[in-house]
Parts: C-alpha cells; structure tokens; sequence
C-alpha cells in the first residue's frame, strides 16, 4: 500500500485544479467500482453497488496551494494562498505547476522576521524576464507544494497526507471490499481546503443515507503541542465535533460499534478549530447523518505532514468493516 | 444613458424596487416576460428552442445606510448596509427614504475636536444624518425607522470615455446585462437582476436553485486598484485594461473551460482582457456555483475604481469591451459551444 501512498500524494491537485489527481484516482479506481462520474464541481463520484441504502464517503483530494496573481519585469511570481497557507512554513518552499516547472520561494528584505506575510513574498521560477516568465507560468495557474514521500518506518512523511491519505485509504477499501452492504459512493472531492465546496454539491446529487468524510485531524503528541486527546499511532479517531460540524450521534455510535465489533482499536477527536466535508454533507437537503474517521496527522498544511502507518492500515479495516456492516441507525 | 439612470437609481440592499423598474420598463420591448421571486430577484425570461439554459447574473443592490434611531434634535443615527468604508461615510450628502429626503453625514468641526480625535477614523456612534430637522417629531414627519439612506451622487463625465458615478458596483454589471438581453439568443436564457449581494450573496442562490441552469455568467463591477501607493501586484485590475476574468475569488473557483473560451474570443476578436490579481471578496456566483449538484460559473467584471464608496468610477471603453465580449460568448454557445 505504500506504493499507491506514495503515488496519490505526490501528485500535483491545489484547490481548484484537481485534474491530475482525479485522472491518477480515476486509472486506479475504475476497474473496482461499478459506475463513475465526474460532476460540475470537479468530484470523482464513484459508486460500487451492494444494498438498498446509500452509504457516501468523501476524502478530499484538494491541497492547499497558491495562486498566481502578477508577474513582474523581472520574472517574479506574486500569490494569493489557496486554502489555510503559512507564511512561516511556506518560506523556502518549493512549488511546482501544472506543467511541471518547479519555482522557490522567496521574500522581500525584511526588518524583522515577523514582519513575514504572503504579500511580501513571490515564487523564483528562474526566469529573468516577464516575457521568459509568462512562457512558462501566467497570471491564474495554481501551484502546490513539491515535496518527496519519505518512510519513516512506521512513520510517513509527505506534502498532502491532508488529505490524501484518506483517498489511499478510500482506494485500498474499495480494491478489496468483499460484500459490501450499502451501495457505495466513494466520493473523491474537490475544493475542501477553499470551504468543503466539492462535498456540498456531490451530496446534493447523490443524497445518501449516511454521509462519512475521510481526512486527517490534528494531534496533541509534539513538544508543547495544542491540547488534544489525539496521537499518532493509537488508531484512526472518531470525530466528535470540529468547527463544521457536530457529527451525527448515531454515526458515531455506529463507527465506534463497527471499530469494536473487529477489533480495530480507534480513539475518539474532539477538534477545536478546522472543518471537515462532513459539515457540508450533515446540512445538505433536508439534513444527512453523517460522520468522520480522521488518520492523526502531525504538522497539518506543512511540506511535512506526518501520519502513523499503523493509523492508514487500520483506517483501512475500518472503511472497509463499514462498507460491509449496514447502518441501522 | 441606462447606466447614468441605474447608476443615480435609490437600491440599497434590501430596497432595490427602483432599480427593478427601471430594467423592466427598459426591457419591455426585449424580455417577453418577467418573474420575480420571493426575494425580490428580477429575472428576464428568455425561451429558446436548443442548446444549454443559460444564467446571466448581477446584482442591483448597493451598499447603503439604514436609519436606525432619531434623536430628540432631530438627528438621525444610522447602521451599514454592506461592506461601506468608516473613513468615506463624514461630509457626504445623502438622500434618506424613498421620498428621498436629503441629508447630510455630520460630525464634530475640526475646530472643536480633541487633539487625539483628529488622528482617528470617527466611529459610526459619532456620526449622524442630519436632514435639517430641529426636532424628533419634525424628523419623524420625514423619516421613519428602519429607512435606508444612500449617496446622493450625479452620474458625470470625466472625460470622452471615463465616467464617474455611485454604485458602479453592480449597477455596470446591470446594464452590461440589460445590453444583453436586447438580443435573441436559440437557447434559454435568464437574466437575473439579483438583490442582497452586498450583505451575503443573498439572492443569487435562490435564483439559481429556481433556475438551475447549466452555466453561469456573473456580471460584475469589480475592484480597480491602479493607483499611486499600491504596487503594481496590488492592482487587482487596471482602469482601461478591458473586462476582468476571475480565476478565483474568496467565493468560488471559476469554471477553466469557460474562461479558456472567453479568452479565445477576446484574441480573435482583438478584445483587450484581464485577469483579476486578487482572490479577496465573493461574488454572487460562489452561491450560484455551490447550488444543487453544481453549476459551472465564470465572472466576468467592469474594472471600476472606488467602489464601495460615494463614487466610483470606470473606463467606458472597459465597459462597451465587456459587453460585446459576453455577447461573443452567448453566440459561441449558440455555435455549439458546451462543458
């Protein structure tokens, strides 16, 4: 499974131009589902049958990136952040575009270090002129985070884990669900980082019984961390609630009830800030049950975000014990 | 001039029935009928025979002031109505209520303040309407709680092909629209006058639930920041460039193949084009765009200087671009083009 992690996190998808990332997803997925879809949003939409009732998954394949907004005489690229960016983890960075060019970030002399703001830095592509600039990159192209997977051992460390994580996982459930008991729909979503957009409007189509979104949360394991009842290694967390959404109660006790059943150990997330596509989905229509099963993710929107690979595998169990055990909630 | 009537027409959010009249008496000859929802939305119906359903949006509204007490003086105390500037709001002349009482933005005499108050925005609790009334009862006979207020602007040239007026934003993107609609199209077409942009995207998203067109163009009079102390990344767009394309806004993510159109027929057409170089602000089509299962949206914007205060002002060379560059889009839509 390493392999497909690899593959599916490295691939190029900001917000907004989720093409590459759909067509890798769609190659690997078509072959195990039963139909498959792209809607208006951009959402790969795939459904696997197996029962009466609907049961949607969405994992976001977005990632936060930067949009170019000017290109000066020299050949500098000026941005907008594309979803929740840092200045102080975005310095240094590589990004790389659609097309394959690779820029560095840069940034104007500054006093002092906290004077550090996006509007002050720009992407150094290599180009001395607008016109040698503008033949590679033009006003409007997305850029992402280039950064190599690196394994860590029990440990994965990559750019995207948020959250294409949760897309492996989604892929691996669905390579080797056995019976499944709903019809799936595996939703693969667009514009998560830029307000759950994708998820909002692929839940309108579908219009599922249950709705689960996939992705990774925060832990409270590093030196003078955040408060927070989550670690890397003790197994894929049940969300409570986070900024979007208070999960349904009845999903909850479901995917807690489905965890046990098989001996999946899980822990449970209470997440103060931050939002999941189950916020969308739960307020869809005239209200969806829904739920999250986050993979502990450390260093969330960095070029390094770090995940437990002992979480991916049993996130996998876990989707697919869901899958395969019906909602009677 | 429909944009210099539009322009000087009482819409603050909320209250936009003179500018809806003003379009349907303007229209009467091209629309073949009208629906008006619950919301106050405006929409031109246009019945084709083939091809996709077509949603034209922008918004009547305004930015305004909303009177929201009356002192014993007679003065009137007021709310925003959208996203107004503090800075811009003192010393300016204004017309209260439908009957358009005018008003004057008060404050404290330079000679009068405080050292420290001269260095300070003066807040929103230290300004007032004042309509000349020497009491609240006399006020009262005027002016009545919950009226909106907005500048009292005259439409004007500057020059041959620069004009300035009120509420550029989106009363352009209105007659951009209007302009429009006075042509045939074969597919359907709605043109959507929607209402309560500027206090959050309000009308636009139930127009488009009711419609549920396949496409969607946002008309829009859009930031214009070309201007001495901004850099030239921070231009947003430039006065004169031609139509500004959105990319992305805080709102949406526009639609890659209809901007990838919109450009080819500007190069073929020699229509000088932009794109809008900042993400900052939503737009009527976020909403349009989230609605049901999806609906494929691009903006396409009036560089105006200005808005969202007393008076802005546009290029009407950007403005005449922008309308012959929509209408080229609609006929490439007719010659079959589809997403």
């Amino acid at each position: 499974m390493k392999d497909l992690i690899k593959q599916v996190v490295e691939c190029y998808g900001p917000a907004g131009n989720e093409k590459a990332i759909r067509e890798l997803i769609t190659g690997i997925v078509a072959p195990y589902v039963d139909e498959i879809r792209v809607d208006n949003l951009g959402n790969l939409i795939a459904l696997k049958k197996g029962g009466e009732k609907k049961l949607m998954f969405a994992a976001h394949m977005d990632e936060i990136g930067v949009m170019v907004t000017h290109v000066d005489k020299h050949g500098f690229l000026r941005f907008y952040p594309v979803g929740g960016v840092s200045p102080l983890t975005m310095l240094g960075n590589r990004i790389v575009f659609e097309n394959g060019t690779i820029g560095v970030i840069g940034c104007e002399k500054l006093e002092a270090q906290k004077d550090l703001t996006l509007n002050k830095m720009f992407v150094d592509i290599g180009a001395s002129t607008k016109e040698e600039a503008e033949a590679k990159v033009r006003i409007g192209d997305l850029g992402a985070v280039s950064r190599e997977f690196v394994d860590l051992g029990p440990r994965l460390v990559s750019k995207a884990m948020d959250a294409r994580i949760a897309c492996a996982i989604l892929i691996e459930a669905l390579r080797t669900v056995a019976n499944p008991a709903h019809d799936i729909y595996a939703v693969f979503t667009t514009q998560e980082e830029l307000g759950l957009r994708g998820a909002r409007v692929a839940a309108y189509s579908i219009a599922p019984d249950v709705g689960i979104a996939l992705d990774v949360t925060r832990t409270g394991d590093t030196p003078t961390s955040i408060t927070m009842d989550v670690s890397l290694g003790k197994g894929p967390a049940v969300k409570i609630r986070d900024s979007s959404v208070l999960c349904t109660p009845a999903v909850r006790r479901y995917m807690e009830q489905v965890a046990k059943d098989n001996d999946i150990p899980f822990q449970l997330e209470v997440l103060e800030a931050g939002g999941t596509d189950a916020g969308a989905i739960q307020l869809t229509q005239g209200g969806i049950p829904a739920g999250v099963m986050s993979i502990p993710c450390r260093y969330v929107h960095t070029a390094s975000e770090m995940v437990d690979y002992r979480d991916v595998e049993n996130g996998v169990r876990l989707v697919k014990a869901l899958m395969e055990t019906k909602y009677t909630g | 001039m429909l944009l210099k009537r539009l322009s000087e027409a009482f819409g603050p959010s909320g209250s936009e029935g003179e500018v809806r009249d003003i379009l349907v008496k303007e229209l009467a000859n091209v629309v073949p009928s009208w629906q008006r929802d619950a919301l106050g939305n405006l929409i031109a119906l246009k019945p084709g025979a083939r091809g996709p359903k077509v949603m034209l949006a922008a918004h009547m509204d305004e930015c305004g002031l909303m009177i929201s007490s009356i002192d014993k003086s007679g003065l009137l105390r007021f709310r925003k109505v959208g996203g107004l500037d503090d800075r811009v709001l003192v010393s300016k002349h204004v017309v209260v209520g439908s009957k358009r009482v005018a008003g004057v933005i008060g404050a404290k005499a330079i000679h009068l303040q405080k050292p420290e108050e001269r260095n300070q925005v003066i807040p929103l609790s230290g300004l007032y309407i004042d309509i000349g009334a020497k009491s609240k009862e006399e006020a009262e006979k005027l002016v009545k709680l919950g009226d909106y207020a907005v500048f009292a602007t005259e439409f004007g040239h500057l020059s041959d092909t620069v004009v300035k007026g009120k509420s550029f934003d989106d009363r352009a993107g209105c007659a951009v629209l209007a302009e429009v609609l006075s042509e045939d199209y074969a597919f359907t077409l709605y043109g959507a006058f929607t209402v309560q942009e500027e206090i959050g995207l309000r009308g636009a998203g139930v127009a488009a639930y009711a419609l549920e067109p396949d496409m969607a163009i946002v008309l829009e009079g859009t930031t214009c920041n070309d201007l001495p102390g901004s850099e030239e990344h921070g231009y947003c767009t430039s006065l004169g460039g031609g139509p500004a394309i959105t990319v992305m806004d805080a709102s949406v993510v526009c639609d890659r193949r209809m901007i990838a159109e919109l450009e080819r027929l500007a190069r073929e057409n020699d229509i000088p084009v932009q794109f809008k170089r900042s993400i900052t602000g939503g737009s009527d089509a976020g909403r349009i765009n989230q609605t049901k299962a999806g609906i494929p949206v691009v903006v396409v914007s009036v560089p105006c200087r200005y808005i969202h205060s007393p008076v802005s002002m546009l290029s009407l060379k950007d403005f005449e671009a922008t309308i012959k560059l929509v209408k080229l889009f609609l006929r490439s839509i007719e010659g079959g083009f589809l997403l």
